[in-house]
């Protein structure tokens, strides 16, 4: 079966920086993937090269057996990859329903004739954006539930902040959603249970996962294959195991052993 | 490709045939009246003579000089700040009202006449002093507490400032338009130089603005607060990392632009002799066009495309359009300036010689 | 007495008294010559002379005074006004502020002194057009220079001290106070419409016991309406409150019926009101209603959408041309001389079709290229309309005349000499704005247009076109503005290019932003003070004298309340958020009302979720 999304011998290049080089990637359907790597590795780049936001220079991305180079964002949205942000970019001053109604946009059609008219079809349309929203954020517990919908999305608490974050996109309705650093910030125990509701975002949803990450313990919980990378390019590929043991990987993190260097 | 898109790839190629279109038809009429393609285009076509060509060429430059003093404003304001100070144009108005009060004063005093030099040095402080006050107090007042603000709220400022100050000069000094006193003879008659024509007006205006020029690069390239503004356009925190006082850097930007829309001002004046409240607006709109065309941030940018505006705005009724078969033509000078914004804003965004922004103010 | 302190979470605020002299020098200084050169800008702006025709309370108070004397009372008391904030020192309130308004007074009044002096002794007529023997005579209230020179640094003392004195008084004080003055100003500003109303209801006497012959309050008049709002102030003050909070506290349907019961009241009353106003209320109220509508689509284009588009006057003019040409015999050059109505499907189209033609190449610009670039296109339209090259369309500078009235499914023709009528069909097309407004704020449309304005990446990141999202706030916007145009050139008849001008944009703006951006009561209420009472671009409002200041006014509201109010007088409490981000979030987290997450609601779900995850 072909992988739902493939990445062939994609480059960046900003004014003369290489952000990324010749990567090749994939990821198959059901698959939970994290891309690791130091800071500056090109990992959010990455993300953003696939949600459309920054072009490439060369290479190609297809998703479902199609390129999706070149594409607007909302177009690879409405294609199925919904994407998260690593600094929390949420519509602050939305109620959190209304976070989680407008990401179903492309995927309903209701406009001006609609709305102005209050036709059958509008407020049948309007009341399942409006339950899919509950039922998107009931995954989360009670949290942002009941009373919590109508309140403006900047009163959150950090954690839940980054919840709304992966609500909005898991309401877009995508086959494949990229989580940009999603336990950043997060204390253990709020780490430990979203961990648990990725796993549940493949087994309850169906969704594909690409998730970049700091946090080991994260990763190593939850990822069928981690992908690693460092300035720009591919350097090891696995499961957990064989990732955090090639020593590739390890000088990339923490640089080679002095006597080494001195050689 | 979306619709939107194709769309407007229609619109810029039918812009462009057009100029064309009309370019190639002048000139056909030009080389022979007769020529058919010619009278097809516009049968009342009378053309240019030579001697009409290099009058309009001299006063789009000159006007376009002007525009160009007052773009540098406009291009260091955005270059440091990230928006269109609206009011610009109005702190250009009002440094010609100011040297239209002082010339007319010292007239009555017959010091105009008699030592014409030093009055008109006078005039010229006095109209760079108020502009730069203006410029000064407006960003005090109207713009400092607002830094940080939401992009739109300081240009939504701005034109709330401009309106004020337009309409001050109505309610202080009256809605009328008033009247420079006239020039000596002998700066004002036509010169011969190089086989053009130039009224010593224009030709004056285009010295100045030359000298200010010079003297602006100077301050900008190799003074220690030039390279602070420099500095803080392309870096607000790193530069105050530096060291750099970023306020009194921002006060000086804004004074400078001042100062050069004050000489604008008072070439205004003495080369059209009236101003009026709205004497402001148009060439503020015309002189932001400019610094777009030659790229915002960009001050030899903002000159050039000064120089481009007004030598377009002056030849391109009577060369593109009137071939086309436009008919009264000099009045649609203000629309072809226009016009000249959105296509270098359709095509060109980035302006003729590149932007010279900070990191998050491109595009 | 004291100001009490933001919150009782935390630390409260300290207060100290301070004494009556240790003023905070500097301030008082920076305020006080603040206010002298603001009064000084008044008078030789020509207010104190310009507007003495109008009395506010015969024959003592003029409108040309109170453009004076406002001002030293609110600035009296702000230089008394302290933000108390949690944890700080705090001054108490005492005498010591009551001596900084006495000062600030003082220095203000002095200003103006200064000024009756050099009027009395030199002649600054030229370049200062207001600089007359009439402003001399005015500011030494017709006596001898020094007693004006005394009276004003008196005045002004006294005003200044009042003004500070309202933090010192008590709440129940200072709401009567207000009120009383409230009560004074609205009785005078709205003279001609109290007597245009009584008129109509026959009452024609209470108009003589209320207002003197000339106009204004008689003395009389103005203590008895002085004691009756006091004692409706005291009575009603508690009643207000409960009331209120009773409608804000109702839900659901409840609320949605108390709404609807609201808005049917409002309804009846403007429909039938008019029947009992006379030609000119209901002039003004039409030409409210014109711009009115305006502000509403320009409300969905700025307010909802966040597009700020400076040519916005372009598609009032396509609106008013279109049917000038559409219906007018006198259409120079295509006289197809339609219905009214008929013209006006052909006119949502045209407003549709420039709509996008205009913001198909703006709509992909950063904000500030956007708002110059459509500057451009509205000055290129009123070229075009106004140029000898299309005079043959659309009549050049003569424009076009002899537009027939608007003709309602012939049973009523609507025409500018009939204003009650003229009314009913703005009131008409205002309320289809306002309803096609909330209607689409409500839906999956307005909710794409408030992300793009929160986050306009995010927004196409979550899958909203947002150049088509855009386009359509534009393309609405233009046709609210072209019903505009339509009803304009029905109701007065012709059409002439210098009706269009960017002026009309950036007063539409300001309607906009001072009523509160996106925010549909705040538009109304906006265009109501502002068109109402201060005047349309060309068009007098109730305060038919500040013809000549209405604009300054204009610029000087549209500053101050991007100072201070970005989020409009009647804002939309979403919107207000956004500009005070900041302070709002404190206020939550000290209400308590930020979210802290509930430890016992991760270990309930991590009860479920530990079989899949290892610790």
């Amino acid at each position: 079966m072909s992988p739902l999304l493939e990445i062939k011998n994609l480059s960046v290049t900003f004014g003369g920086l290489h952000a990324l080089q010749n990567l090749d990637f994939h990821v198959n359907e059901g698959e939970i993937v994290s891309v690791i790597g130091p800071n500056g590795a090109g990992k959010t780049t990455f993300f953003n090269l696939i949600s459309g936001m920054v072009q490439a220079s060369s290479g190609d991305i297809l998703f479902e057996g199609q390129s999706i180079l070149g594409l607007d964002p909302n177009q690879v949205t409405a294609l199925g990859i919904a994407r998260t942000f690593q600094n929390v970019r949420l519509f602050a001053n939305m109620t959190i329903l209304e976070n989680v109604m407008v990401a179903q946009h492309c995927r309903t059609k209701q406009l001006i004739m609609g709305a102005l008219f209050q036709t059958k079809a509008f407020k049948q349309e309007e009341a399942e954006i409006r339950a899919h929203a509950e039922k998107v954020l009931g995954f989360f517990g009670s949290r942002l539930v009941g009373y919590r919908l109508e309140q403006t999305a900047s009163v959150l608490s950090y954690a839940n902040r980054r919840r709304l974050e992966i609500a909005r996109a898991m309401a877009t309705k995508p086959k494949l959603i990229l989580l940009d650093e999603p336990v950043a910030g997060m204390n253990p125990k709020e780490s430990v249970e979203l961990t648990g509701l990725i796993g549940r975002l493949r087994s309850e949803w169906g969704f594909t996962v690409v998730m970049i990450e700091h946090d080991m313990g994260v990763v190593r919980d939850v990822s069928d294959r981690v992908v690693v990378l460092d300035h720009g390019e591919t350097i090891a590929q696995g499961s957990y195991e064989e990732v955090s043991t090639n020593p590739d990987v390890i000088e990339a993190y923490l640089g080679r052993p002095v006597e080494e260097v001195m050689k | 490709m979306t619709n939107v898109d194709r769309f407007l790839v229609l619109i810029r190629i039918a812009l462009i045939s057009l100029i064309v279109i009309g370019l190639t038809a002048f000139v056909a009429q030009q080389i022979d009246p007769q020529n058919p393609f010619a009278r097809w285009a516009n049968p009342d076509a009378t053309g240019l003579t030579a001697a009409q060509f290099k009058g309009l060429l001299v006063t789009g430059l000159a006007q376009g000089a002007m525009y160009g003093l007052i773009a540098l404003g406009y291009s260091m304001v955005y270059g440091v700040l990230g928006f269109i100070n609206f009011a610009h144009g109005e702190v250009f108005m009002l440094g010609a009202m100011s040297g239209m009060i002082t010339s007319n004063k010292l007239f009555e005093a017959g010091a105009w006449e008699s030592n014409f030099l030093p009055s008109l040095l006078f005039v010229v402080l006095v109209s760079i002093i108020v502009s730069t006050l203006t410029a000064v107090i407006m960003e005090r007042v109207a713009y400092r507490p607002l830094r940080g603000s939401p992009r739109l709220i300081p240009l939504i400022t701005s034109i709330g400032v401009s309106f004020f100050l337009q309409n001050m000069s109505v309610v202080l000094l009256g809605p009328g338009a008033k009247s420079y006193p006239a020039l000596p003879e002998w700066l004002s008659k036509k010169r011969s130089i190089l086989t053009f024509d130039i009224e010593g007006t224009k030709l004056l205006v285009l010295v100045a603005a030359a000298v200010s020029m010079a003297g602006l690069w100077f301050f900008v390239e190799r003074t220690k607060t030039g390279k602070a503004m420099r500095a803080v356009a392309e870096d607000k925190e790193i530069a105050s990392l530096m060291g750099i006082n970023v306020n009194r850097t921002i006060v000086t930007t804004f004074a400078v632009g001042g100062a050069m829309a004050g000489v604008a001002g008072i070439l205004w004046g003495l080369l059209f002799r009236s101003v009026i409240h709205t004497t402001g607006f148009l060439p503020g709109i015309k002189a932001f066009t400019a610094a777009v065309v030659g790229g915002i941030g960009n001050l030899g940018g903002a000159m050039a495309g000064g120089v481009s505006l007004g030598s377009v705005e002056a030849l391109a009724p009577l060369m593109i359009l009137e071939p086309l078969g436009v008919g009264g033509v000099s009045q649609l000078r203000d629309a072809v300036a226009f016009t000249l914004l959105i296509l270098v804003l359709l095509v060109k965004p980035t302006g003729l010689f590149g932007e010279r922004l900070s990191g998050d103010d491109r595009a | 007495m004291s100001a009490a302190p933001l919150s009782t979470a935390g630390a409260p605020a300290e207060f100290v008294s301070r004494s009556a002299v240790d003023l905070d020098w500097p301030k008082v200084a920076k305020f006080g010559s603040l206010l002298a050169l603001t009064l000084v800008f008044i008078a030789l702006a020509g207010m104190p002379v310009g507007l003495d025709g109008r009395a506010v309370i015969d024959p003592i108070l003029s409108m040309g005074d109170l453009s004076l004397l406002w001002l030293p009372v609110i600035i009296g008391y702000t230089v008394g006004s302290e933000k108390v904030l949690e944890g700080m020192v705090a001054t108490r309130k005492g005498a010591r502020d009551l001596m900084a308004g006495l000062v600030v007074g003082l220095l203000g009044g002095a200003g103006l002194s200064l000024l009756i002096v050099l009027l009395d002794n030199f002649d600054m007529r030229d370049p200062l057009v207001n600089w007359s023997p009439q402003l001399l005579e005015k500011l030494t209230f017709e006596n001898s220079v020094g007693f004006g020179v005394v009276m004003w640094m008196i005045i002004g003392a006294v005003l200044g001290l009042f003004g500070a004195s309202f933090h010192l008084m008590s709440p129940l004080v200072r709401d009567v106070v207000t009120k009383v003055i409230i009560t004074l100003l609205s009785f005078s500003i709205f003279e001609t419409i109290i007597t245009d109303l009584l008129e109509g209801f026959k009452l024609d006497f209470l108009t003589d016991a209320l207002y003197a012959k000339q106009g204004g309050l008689t003395i009389v008049t103005t203590i008895v309406l002085a004691i009756v709002a006091a004692i409706v102030a005291v009575v009603g003050r508690g009643r207000i409150k409960e009331a209120r909070a009773t409608l804000e506290a109702k839900e659901g349907a409840d609320r949605t019926r108390a709404n609807t019961i609201l808005i049917v009241i409002a309804a009846a009353l403007l429909i039938i009101l008019p029947l009992f106003l006379g030609k000119i209320t209901n002039e003004l109220l039409a030409n409210v209603g014109i711009f009115l509508l305006l502000a509403l689509g320009l409300n969905i284009v700025v307010g909802l959408a966040g597009i700020l588009d400076l040519g916005y006057v372009a598609f009032f003019a396509v609106g008013g041309y279109t049917t000038a040409v559409l219906t007018s015999p006198n259409s120079p050059g295509f006289a197809p001389e339609l219905p009214w109505m008929v013209a006006l499907i052909v006119v949502v189209i045209m407003a549709a079709l420039v709509g996008l033609f205009i913001g198909a190449p703006v709509i992909r610009m950063r904000g500030d290229y956007l708002a110059i670039v459509t500057l451009g296109f509205g000055e290129i339209i009123r070229i075009l309309f106004l140029s000898d090259w299309l005079k043959g369309w659309f009549g050049g500078a003569q424009g076009i005349t002899n537009i027939p009235g608007a003709g309602i499914f012939g049973l009523a023709s609507v025409k500018g000499t009939d204003p009650r009528a003229v009314f009913y069909l703005v009131l008409f097309f205002s309320a289809l704005a306002i309803y096609i407004s909330w209607r689409l704020e409500k839906s999956r449309l307005g909710r794409a247009w408030m992300a793009i304005r929160e986050d306009e990446s995010v927004a196409e990141a979550m899958g909203i076109n947002t150049v088509n999202m855009k386009l359509m706030a534009f393309v609405v916007g233009a046709v609210l503005a072209s019903f505009s145009g339509a009803v304009f050139a029905a109701k007065v008849g012709s059409i002439f290019p210098t009706s269009f001008l960017i002026l009309v944009s950036i007063i539409i703006l300001v309607v906009v932003i001072v009523g509160g951006m996106g925010n549909i009561m705040g538009v109304i209420a906006g265009a109501l003070v502002l068109i109402g009472v201060l005047g349309g671009p060309k068009q007098p409002g109730l305060l038919a004298e500040f013809s000549t200041y209405k604009l300054l006014i204009y610029g000087a509201l549209l500053v101050w309340m991007m100072l201070k109010r970005p989020e409009g007088l009647v804002p939309n409490v979403r919107r207000s958020r956004e500009l005070h981000q900041d302070e709002f979030l404190q206020d939550a987290w000290l209400k308590g009302e930020i979210d802290e997450d509930e430890d016992d609601v991760v270990d309930e779900v991590l009860g479920d979720v530990t079989g899949g995850a290892t610790a």
